[in-house]
């Protein structure tokens, strides 16, 4: 943090107390001086309230985004993919761990974020909702999910609160490699067998407009956006970014030999953009209220893992305060999480 | 001569590596606790790395994973078997890290074809060891339903232990050594997590070495049927 004195005016000058106002005029300063605020700093409620609704919903995206690609790791078609596939998964797992740290910096634990997902108070991202029929779908949501997620994510790491800028930093780095993945994936499907090729376009015909509602309902009618742009939690609007990634997949969909179904799309030279066709708000809308391919099965599955897991937490906890209590050594370096917090993605990166 | 005994070795340790690594996929989503699904995938990724070199050293990885029957896969009976509780997936790798720590160590000193594998493998080994003893712990000396259900799990999978000590063609190593060193290992870990030490033989006459003969139990069929169908559904093609 640039200018730590700033940040916390109650202890800058010596003097025991400020009021509201002046510390939101010194946030507010920060915020517009391109400063990162830090947990202990002062923020306002609904800074607060913003960022772990945001943070929560990322990072329950990022643990049931685990299924659908999870869904294929069994049935891989070689060791190769097999391998890049479970890392792939277990970067999202990791990627649900910082961010759901990130959340308990604003004094927010995981279990109570873990619990209002479980009971549908949190959403994660729609588009884990929709099905993986084949397995050109796990190269269509490394290029087009995980490409709609970079395109989302890359202005985070420079969001105004400094946990969650510093995590995006190392989810971007990861995602960008599950973005080549996919890419690489559907380049050899789509020059492979006539089967295969039918398979990759079949995967994108499905996955493109899905990505194309990731980047939220439109401008005129977005609920958090304006606010958020204030903070500084956001940086650029929903139909900007959409726009961008439209951008980008258009020369890349024509160096894979597939096309996009989206007969609209075209380039015009006046706006420097491809215009795309409109868009289906009412499924992005029935989808988000329960209605779509997946949202329980997503749901159900997620809730069996933490039922099914509650007996094996709880012994980890008995087993801690036992031993912590008689001073046992061997449990005294260990989390009631279990053994692993150390050994994140150290090998298996593809 | 030495090309069939080199064959049958890497074939028995590729296939357990590969076998158990696809088990341990298959928590995916599933696991009690996000660290988890960390550490699994960590020790299944680890495995798979194991495998495709060890099965590189035979032929095509791809062909040897994917085209293979049943009857021809040499892996032991205990790495394919079904995941069930998580008390189950624990005692599968505490029976199993145990046995592949002590046989690396030995095969990494040693100056044969395994030694370069087994250097670098026995350190994945040695965390994967650790993983399954701090859960043993946790889960023998834990509640009253997790000891329970480790104890059971413990108990279920002894009877396919024996066979990791028959010994391989083509693997110069003290067997009855080895198995004196696991029983010492995995019986202490579990005194200190309060469970008995399972009574009764490590194999019955139908599992004493019949995975590495090519005899499975009925569940491998199963898991080869998903794993393979895809790759077998496109024959000749490249992914």
């Amino acid at each position: 943090m640039a200018t730590a004195a700033a940040h916390r005016p109650a202890h800058a000058d010596g003097t025991a107390h400020m009021d509201a106002a002046a510390y939101e005029a010194v946030f507010d300063a920060a915020v517009a001086a391109d400063e990162r605020i830090e947990p202990r700093d002062w923020m306002p409620d609904a800074y607060r309230a913003t960022l772990v609704r945001q943070i929560a919903q990322h990072a329950h995206s990022e643990i049931i985004g685990m299924q659908p690609e999870a869904n294929w790791i069994t049935r891989a078609p070689s060791l190769r993919r097999k391998a890049i596939l479970m890392a792939k998964v277990q970067d999202e797992a990791g990627h649900g761990l910082y961010l759901y740290s990130a959340a308990e910096t604003l004094g927010t634990s995981r279990d109570e974020l873990l619990d209002k997902l479980h009971t549908g108070r949190q959403k994660y991202s729609s588009i884990f909702n929709y099905p993986t029929l084949t397995w050109a779908d796990v190269g269509a949501i490394g290029w087009l999910v995980d490409g709609a997620a970079i395109t989302n994510q890359v202005p985070l790491c420079r969001c105004s609160y400094g946990p969650y800028a510093r995590a995006m930093v190392r989810i971007c780095k990861e995602e960008s490699f599950h973005q080549r993945q996919g890419y690489e994936l559907l380049m050899t499907l789509s020059h492979g067998t006539p089967e295969q090729h039918a398979m990759a376009q079949d995967a994108v015909d499905r996955w493109w407009w899905p990505s194309l509602m990731m980047f939220g309902p439109p401008d005129d009618e977005s609920a958090h956006s304006a606010q958020s742009m204030a903070w500084k939690i956001k940086r650029h609007s929903n139909d900007e970014l959409r726009q961008r990634f439209v951008d980008i997949c258009v020369p890349q969909a024509e160096s894979l030999g597939l096309t996009l179904p989206d007969p609209d799309l075209t380039w015009n030279e006046e706006r420097g953009h491809y215009d795309f066709g409109p868009i289906d708000w009412t499924e992005f809308r029935d989808v988000l209220k329960g209605n779509g391919p997946c949202n329980e099965q997503r749901l159900t599955q997620r809730r069996r893992a933490h039922d099914d897991g509650a007996w094996v937490r709880d012994a980890a906890a008995a087993y801690a305060a036992k031993h912590n209590a008689t001073g046992t050594a061997d449990a005294s370096a260990r989390t009631a999480g279990g053994p692993s917090a150390d050994q994140t993605d150290e090998n298996g990166k593809a | 001569m030495t090309a069939t005994l080199h064959t049958t070795a890497a074939l028995a340790l590729g296939d357990d590596a590969l076998v158990l690594s696809h088990r341990l996929g298959e928590w995916a989503g599933h696991a009690p606790v996000l660290e988890e699904e960390v550490a699994l995938a960590n020790i299944a990724l680890d495995l798979l790395g194991q495998a495709r070199v060890l099965l590189s050293m035979v032929g095509d990885e791809d062909e040897l994973a994917y085209l293979r029957e049943e009857r021809a896969f040499r892996n032991l009976q205990l790495v394919e078997q079904p995941n069930g509780d998580f008390a189950h997936t624990i005692a599968r790798q505490l029976y199993f890290s145990t046995y592949q720590r002590l046989l690396y160590t030995h095969l990494a000193a040693a100056d044969g074809e395994f030694a370069g594998l087994a250097a670098k493998a026995v350190k994945e080994v040695a965390y994967h060891q650790d993983h399954a003893e701090q859960w043993t712990l946790r889960l023998g000396d834990g509640t009253d339903v997790s000891h329970e259900r480790m104890q059971r799990a413990c108990r279920t999978l002894w009877r396919f232990t024996g066979e990791m000590f028959q010994p391989v063609e083509g693997l110069d190593i003290d067997w009855t050594g080895i198995k004196t060193a696991w029983l010492e290992s995995v019986g202490d870990i579990l005194r200190r997590a309060t469970l008995d030490i399972p009574e009764g033989p490590q194999a019955g006459a139908w599992t004493a070495g019949a995975g590495r003969q090519g005899l499975h139990t009925e569940s491998f069929g199963r898991m080869l049927a998903e794993m393979q169908h895809l790759h077998r559904s496109h024959p000749g093609a490249s992914w």
